[in-house]
């Protein structure tokens, strides 16, 4: 599965021959000149490989147990490069450098294929309702209102129980519960932009109304979008991270982040520090970074929002 | 005043009713019911049991009833696995632990959080701004699922001051790893927009004019900036309060506390629809009529509003 | 008879991310109780700022040097505690804008009440009874059961007015206006001249009524000084400025007023833009627009000085070629 960070989609973006140069030129200066912004990405770019490169130099596959290590693993498990568990073992004699790696790579997927589920809903949802206005809009809007002050990581974890914890249940759900603000913030956007002289031209020339939707205004909601998106993605990692930690979420032989963490805090008291150490270091490190990029396209993107 | 609570709990019936009507609906979708298991029950077994919950009848029926139990007898129904526990009864067990480490967990986010944001935006970029902004963003991304076991890692191995876990009945020191694990993150965000909402109204004209009345800064602060500055943060208490319950699940888990929590889990894992279902419906409940309060204080607040 | 009010060499300076701003460069008058002064120039020339930094109100970035003596004590050194005795008891102050000087959240009531109760030490109840006789004063109709409205309830000339009752609530010695009918329709402003010109005349308060148009200061004061980039460029009796400006910038400000009884004629504006106030010319700030400018000017910075007729200027050019100037135009 190809994995597409939206950070470097956003940076790539000026490549788009329909977008100004120089408008997306200016934001890759700001962005750059944000030192924290950088470093960053950076730390992301270096996260993304070891997910994805990580498993050509584990020693063990994730799922292979040293039946000889169970329970000793506080002794035995130690994290060593001789016996090639660098990050140590877990209390069933995995390799927690395998699982660390599969765990990092389904945080990092989820994250985007929710916010990307979240940013697609949503931001059709508020093209929408903020193109059509009147009275469509408030109906629409007031649905998100009713919708918002819903605890819906409960109604998910219903969903999940219901429906089988499947991953792609999880990546859905994870997003349709997202979507809510993204709808508000492209309905903002879209209200301005619908009245652009170009989008009067549209109507006028009778072209129709989902066509200048997404022709028109999608296009131009980019920006906004792009960085949401990105702020959004750690919010979805926590999101499955706070499901796996209850062990409702993935499962095993796969793992997650949140998982890791989960079973590592479980070992808090039994001199196995690395259990949790290790996952929490990529989690905080993941979630940081995902934090400065998004604050830095802000600025970089939308200045004026500050 | 009224007409205007009014008007708001006309939206929040119908908000309780569609979350009633949602969960119904996944249920009715969900392939398999209830009792369905790996070793098949003889069909008269099961329809047995599907009449003594009142599964055989219409859907419309069922909701309906459902409904009028919840309201009229306080009934969530019979737990689905636990054959002689009524959701009611898990309920009343475990809500009460919550309860109480959550209320102290939301009265210290909001007071620490807002006094310490007061803090930071009257000493403007000196050390004390910059310590709370800093340790902000940093409690920001800290989930407490990750929180938890850093806070009994400190605390209760190596220092050995507080216990990791368990309620005995709501001791204080049993309480105190809970309120900090669940309290933290909600209340960097509030000290974060405090600060930022402080430091907007303190430049404000009618700050200016209070000053130029000769106001000592204590009683500008307190009745002049406070209120207004109190406006966004009242605004992000709904979100908190709806994270700070979906929080307290992890807390309850984590602490074996007897919370709600972990009777939520518990029944997610054995698949007990009518427990989550109870649980689901009761939280959705609080926090409609968390964000109704919120509503009234925001009018209440801002005369603007007032109506 | 001894002024009311020194202020001598005031500097006001702003650290701002992209270096010092001088708003305030040396600014020097004094002003004697029951007079009114004008203080007149474009918006950016440092004449808000020399008012609020005479009351302590500087944004937090900024800083005030020199004196500023109201009757013998220097405001500028004054401590919290006294700074805020003078505030409203001896010095009071308005705003251009009525609309958010007000606090939206509290009742008139309360934001009036709590000067009295404070500063006079009057209870609750007296204190708004007090209010409500001040609103009467002002002229808001039914003023005793609006006192409890909350701003909002109240149009932007209701609100000046309220302002301005609020201000008075001490009976100061000196009300400084900051642009006070700036924000109003013209017919409003008409009326809060009017109003301050009742206070004068009753109370015998001493003004300071700062603003940008020249309409508003001809019937009002008694004295004006013209300000540009953060100095003095002329000061003087109202009419004599007005009759017979003696100061380049000011021979612009009066041509760009318009007229009504002399319609023919194409309202003049002084071209050029305010200087920037962070990087100001070492000579005469006014030079890159002055019509009278020699080279020389760019680099020598005109002294401020006193007129046989006891105003003050400060430009290079002779005042005989200005007056000829005017003759021409006229």
């Amino acid at each position: 599965m190809a994995f597409h960070d939206p950070t470097a989609d956003a940076l790539q973006a000026p490549a788009r021959p329909d977008k100004g140069r120089s408008l997306w030129t200016d934001a890759r200066r700001r962005f750059f000149r944000n030192r924290a912004a950088t470093v960053a990405l950076v730390a992301l770019v270096l996260i993304a490989v070891f997910a994805f490169l990580g498993g050509f130099i584990a020693q063990y596959e994730r799922d292979y147990v040293d039946f000889s290590l169970i329970g000793i693993n506080a002794t035995k498990g130690v994290p060593s490069i001789a016996t090639g568990h660098y990050f140590g073992t877990d209390q069933e004699g995995r390799d927690l450098f395998a699982r660390t790696v599969q765990g990092t790579r389904l945080s990092l997927l989820i994250g985007v294929v929710g916010s990307m589920v979240a940013v697609i809903v949503g931001t059709l949802y508020g093209a929408i309702s903020g193109y059509f206005g009147g009275r469509v809009d408030s109906v629409m809007m007031r649905v998100v209102d009713i919708l918002l002050s819903i605890p819906f990581m409960f109604v998910l974890i219903l969903m999940l129980v219901m429906f089988g914890r499947s991953l792609l249940m999880l990546f859905i759900g994870i997003g349709l519960i997202s979507w809510l603000s993204m709808a508000r913030i492209a309905r903002g956007q879209t209200l301005s932009i619908k009245n652009k002289e170009f989008v009067e031209a549209a109507i006028a020339t009778g072209v129709r109304p989902l066509t200048i939707i997404l022709r028109h205004v999608v296009p131009n909601l980019l920006g906004v979008v792009i960085v949401y998106a990105t702020l959004l993605i750690p919010e979805m990692i926590i999101y499955e991270s706070f499901i796996s930690f209850l062990g409702l979420g993935v499962q095993e032989p796969n793992t997650s982040l949140g998982a890791l963490i989960s079973r590592g805090a479980g070992q808090i008291g039994n001199g196995v520090p690395w259990q949790l150490g290790f996952p929490l270091f990529f989690f905080v490190v993941m979630l940081f970074a995902f934090f400065f990029v998004g604050d830095g396209l802000r600025d970089a993107i939308d200045p004026k929002d500050r | 005043m009224l007409s205007f609570i009014l008007r708001r709990l006309l939206v929040a019936v119908p908000t309780i009713l569609i979350l009633i009507v949602i969960s119904f609906i996944l249920m009715f979708a969900a392939p398999g019911g209830p009792f369905n298991s790996e070793k098949p029950l003889p069909a008269a077994v099961m329809a047995n049991i599907e009449s003594r919950y009142g599964l055989d009848q219409p859907y419309v029926v069922q909701i309906f009833n459902y409904v009028w139990n919840i309201v009229a007898h306080f009934d969530f129904g019979p737990s689905f696995k636990y054959r002689d526990q009524t959701v009611t009864g898990l309920i009343a067990q475990g809500f009460p632990v919550t309860l109480t480490y959550g209320f102290w967990a939301f009265l210290v986010a909001v007071v620490v959080g807002v006094a310490l944001g007061v803090l930071a935006a009257i000493r403007h970029n000196t050390w004390l701004d910059y310590l709370a902004t800093g340790s902000a963003i940093g409690a920001s991304v800290l989930p407490n699922f990750v929180l938890a076991p850093i806070l009994v890692l400190v605390f209760t191995l190596w220092l050995g001051w507080l216990p990791g876990g368990g309620w005995n009945g709501g001791q204080w020191q049993y309480v105190v790893l809970p309120v900090i694990a669940l309290a933290t993150t909600y209340l960097a965000a509030i000290a974060r927009i405090t600060r930022s909402s402080m430091l907007e109204v303190m430049n404000s004209n009618f700050i200016r004019t209070a000053r130029a009345k000769g106001l000592p800064m204590s009683r500008i602060i307190l009745r002049h900036a406070l209120k207004p500055a109190m406006l966004p943060v009242l605004s992000y208490l709904g979100p908190a309060f709806v994270a700070m319950i979906t929080g307290s699940v992890v807390i309850d888990v984590f602490f074996s506390t007897g919370g709600i929590g972990q009777y939520f889990v518990n029944s997610a894992l054995n698949r007990d629809y009518s427990v989550i279902m109870g649980v689901t419906i009761l939280v959705g409940v609080l926090t409609i009529l968390f964000n109704l309060v919120v509503d009234i204080l925001y009018a209440w607040i801002d005369p603007k509003i007032r109506l | 008879m001894a002024p009311l009010l020194e202020v001598e060499d005031l500097r006001v300076t702003f650290r701002t991310g992209d270096g010092e701003v001088n708003a305030v460069n040396g600014v020097s008058f004094a002003l004697n109780p029951g007079e009114t002064l004008a203080i007149v120039g474009e918006s950016g020339s440092g004449k808000s700022q020399t008012a609020y930094a005479a009351m302590g109100l500087l944004a937090r970035n900024g800083r005030a040097t020199g004196t500023v003596r109201y009757q013998g004590r220097n405001l500028l050194e004054l401590p919290q505690r006294e700074l805020n005795k003078v505030r409203s008891e001896e010095i009071a102050m308005i705003f251009q804008d009525p609309m958010t000087s007000l606090n939206p959240y509290l009742r008139i009531s309360d934001q009036m009440a709590e000067v009295l109760m404070l500063h006079k030490g009057m209870g609750k109840r007296q204190a708004v009874d007090e209010a409500a006789r001040m609103l009467d004063a002002v002229r808001i109709p039914d003023a005793r059961a609006r006192i409890t409205m909350y701003p909002h309830e109240f149009s932007g000339g209701m609100r000046q007015r309220i302002m301005i009752a609020m201000a008075l609530l001490c009976r100061p010695k000196l009300l400084i206006a900051d642009e006070p009918t700036t924000a109003l329709d013209v017919t409003v402003q008409a009326q809060i001249m009017k109003l301050l010109g009742d206070i004068k005349r009753d109370l015998g308060t001493a003004m300071i009524l700062i603003t940008h148009d020249l309409g508003v200061v001809a019937g009002s004061s008694d004295r004006t000084l013209v300000m540009y980039g953060g100095q003095i460029m002329e000061e003087g009796t109202t009419d004599a400025i007005f009759a017979t400006p003696t100061h380049p910038y000011t021979l612009g400000l009066l041509s760009a007023v318009p007229r009504i009884d002399r319609e023919d004629e194409e309202l003049l504006t002084i071209a050029g833009e305010p200087p920037d106030m962070s990087r100001l010319p070492p000579g005469c700030p006014f030079f890159p627009r002055c019509a009278f400018a020699r080279p020389e000017n760019a680099t020598l910075r005109p002294p401020l000085v006193r007129l046989p007729d006891g105003r003050r200027r400060a430009c290079h050019v002779p005042v005989e070629e200005i007056l000829a100037q005017k003759e021409v135009a006229q």
